[in-house]
């Protein structure tokens, strides 16, 4: 994919917390423009860490890049402040739904857009994402708050639009919703990647619904990439059906007495 | 009933500065959750700055001005010198950074301002009283209830509507997630510091046109905490409200209780009140409740 014009170019990065504690050792990812790229991983693999590394949301948490670089548009991001970042285009989804729980659907929606100059602008930001997520608009003057699990994932992602956004770094947008809504929202990212021209990270427990999705993917663990390749050699390769699909070498159902898995996983590691 | 009357509309106009100083309480917790302790000494300042203008000889609108003006930028650069290092750390350090803030403010205003109560000089509003009918209430108390009106209308539009008033909002609500799209916590914060000395300046100047301004006015910022408590802590029209009941309730109390408990039951009742009220509404007034989902 080297021949692709690269929206955002991470190099090598190390990421340290409270400057002594290593939690991103050597990451290199590269998004294609327009395109979506997954990032499959196990819990505390870094993934989450990755997209802050993005963002510029690590300073806030006490967290730094410390060697590498990251590149968005040929231009040097990893110094810079999260606010900045955002105005160059860059907008996280941050994991866990937080929508701004007090203000209504609509005032969510207009914080996104503060960035936007002009009051024309904003309608038309709304409307856009109104028709995308039309559920929204039935919902516009509630509290955010009290609506339902998925709608609150859709406010977060129109929220991010309305930044109107070159780049969305989607940080597990399936975290506890059913699988219809999922689905749903899922066909949604897909439609906003095709129409709207709008590059996507994503980061998925689910890897067999990321890589339905994304056509590139990276494996972390522990703080590095693994393995990196297209979804179609992904959902074929062994290792991947076994830990991540849930399926082995035959395509049945798993069986944790098996103890090759321990050790082929170990292998990963080192 | 005559003296029932008076002693309610005299609560509301001086409640109406209380709430002035609430309105600054307000603006800070609501965008980012921090209590500002040093709100008296600010109130404080706020008032020795106009009074210094006003007794150099400047129209007392100016003076105010001027204050407004000194307030925006005390506010940005304690914003810059002291919080700016404290985004991201729990509330709570926030907080014990504002008690520090307090005393330094007092020992400023000791300093520059020594301690002798001083007056406006000539009188800036007219000692003669008006007259509602039977209720008689001084100028001042009426200039300070137009103030607060002015002010609430003010703030609830740009809290409601505007896009910086939003973004505020959303800061006190989940800082990162303000943050990952773009809205500058930094510009947020200095905005409401600057705000807050503004109107705490307003409001300890027209207070400073009551009895002459001493350091005692600062003690004003804690009375006003049951203001703030009541209104809940981060609804501007919670805090007017709060500021008018709690002159009332003191007004009244001073009155009528003061037979049955000589000494400062004045003092002592807005916090009485307060606390019995919270047992029935833990979220005041018009608090944000915690929203919870189960």
């Amino acid at each position: 994919m080297s021949q692709e014009e690269m929206i955002l170019k991470i190099n090598n990065i190390e990421v340290k917390y409270h400057e002594v504690i290593l939690v991103i050792k050597g990451v290199s990812i590269e998004i294609p423009k327009g395109g979506i790229v997954a990032l499959l991983g196990a819990n505390g693999a870094g993934k989450s860490t990755t997209l802050k590394a993005i963002s510029g949301l690590l300073n806030h948490e006490d967290g730094h890049v410390t060697d590498g670089s990251i590149e968005f548009m040929g231009e040097r991001i990893d110094k810079m402040a999260a606010e900045k970042i955002a105005k160059k285009g860059i907008v996280q989804v941050i994991e866990g739904r937080r929508v701004f729980e007090h203000l209504t659907v609509e005032q969510n929606l207009k914080v996104g857009a503060h960035m936007r100059k002009y009051g024309r602008s904003i309608k038309e930001g709304l409307e856009m994402v109104y028709h995308y997520f039309p559920r929204l608009k039935e919902k516009r003057s509630e509290t955010a708050g009290f609506i339902s699990g998925g709608e609150q994932q859709m406010t977060v992602v129109g929220r991010a639009l309305m930044t109107s956004p070159k780049l969305i770094l989607l940080d597990e947008p399936s975290m506890g919703l059913a699988p219809l809504l999922i689905h749903e929202i899922f066909n949604i990212i897909t439609k906003l990647n095709k129409e709207e021209g709008i590059s996507m990270l994503l980061v998925e427990q689910n890897a067999k619904l990321a890589l339905n999705v994304a056509p590139h993917a990276y494996v972390m663990e522990n703080g590095r990439i693994v393995m990196d390749d297209s979804a179609e050699k992904l959902r074929n390769n062994a290792d991947i059906k076994d830990f991540y699909l849930g399926l082995t070498d035959h395509g049945g159902r798993k069986s944790f007495r098996d103890v090759k898995h321990y050790k082929r996983r170990k292998r990963w590691l080192t | 009933m005559e003296l029932f009357a008076m002693t309610l509309v005299t609560g509301i106009m001086v409640g109406g500065i209380y709430a002035l100083v609430a309105l600054g309480w307000v603006l800070i917790y609501k965008c980012s959750g921090v209590l500002n302790l040093a709100m008296g000494e600010m109130t404080l300042i706020g008032a020795y700055v106009s009074l210094t203008f006003y007794s150099m000889g400047v129209p007392f609108l100016l003076a105010l001005l001027f204050s407004l003006i000194i307030g925006f930028i005390l506010g940005i650069l304690t914003e810059r010198i002291f919080l700016d290092k404290l985004i991201g750390e729990p509330v709570l350090s926030v907080i014990m950074v504002t008690v520090g803030l307090s005393f330094f403010f007092k020992g400023c205003v000791e300093l520059i301002w020594s301690t002798d109560t001083k007056v406006f000089n000539p009188p800036v509003f007219s000692i003669e009283p008006i007259k509602f009918g039977s209720i008689i209430i001084g100028e001042v108390y009426l200039w300070s209830f137009v103030a607060a009106i002015v002010l609430l209308v003010i703030f609830v539009c740009f809290f409601k509507y505007t896009r910086w008033g939003l973004a505020m909002q959303a800061c006190a609500d989940d800082e990162m997630a303000a943050l990952s799209i773009g809205v500058s916590a930094r510009f947020v914060y200095a905005a409401a510091w600057a705000i807050a000395f503004m109107a705490a300046g307003v409001g300890g100047t027209l207070l400073g046109n009551i009895n002459g301004l001493n350091i005692s006015v600062g003690y004003l910022g804690l009375l006003v905490l049951p203001a703030v408590v009541l209104g809940g802590l981060n609804s501007v029209p919670g805090a007017i409200v709060g500021g008018i009941a709690i002159g009332v309730l003191q007004n009244l109390s001073g009155v009528y209780l003061d037979r049955y408990f000589p000494g400062a039951v004045k003092d002592i009742a807005p916090f009485v009140f307060m606390a019995i009220f919270l047992l029935f509404k833990p979220y005041g007034l018009w608090g944000w409740e915690r929203i919870e989902r189960v």
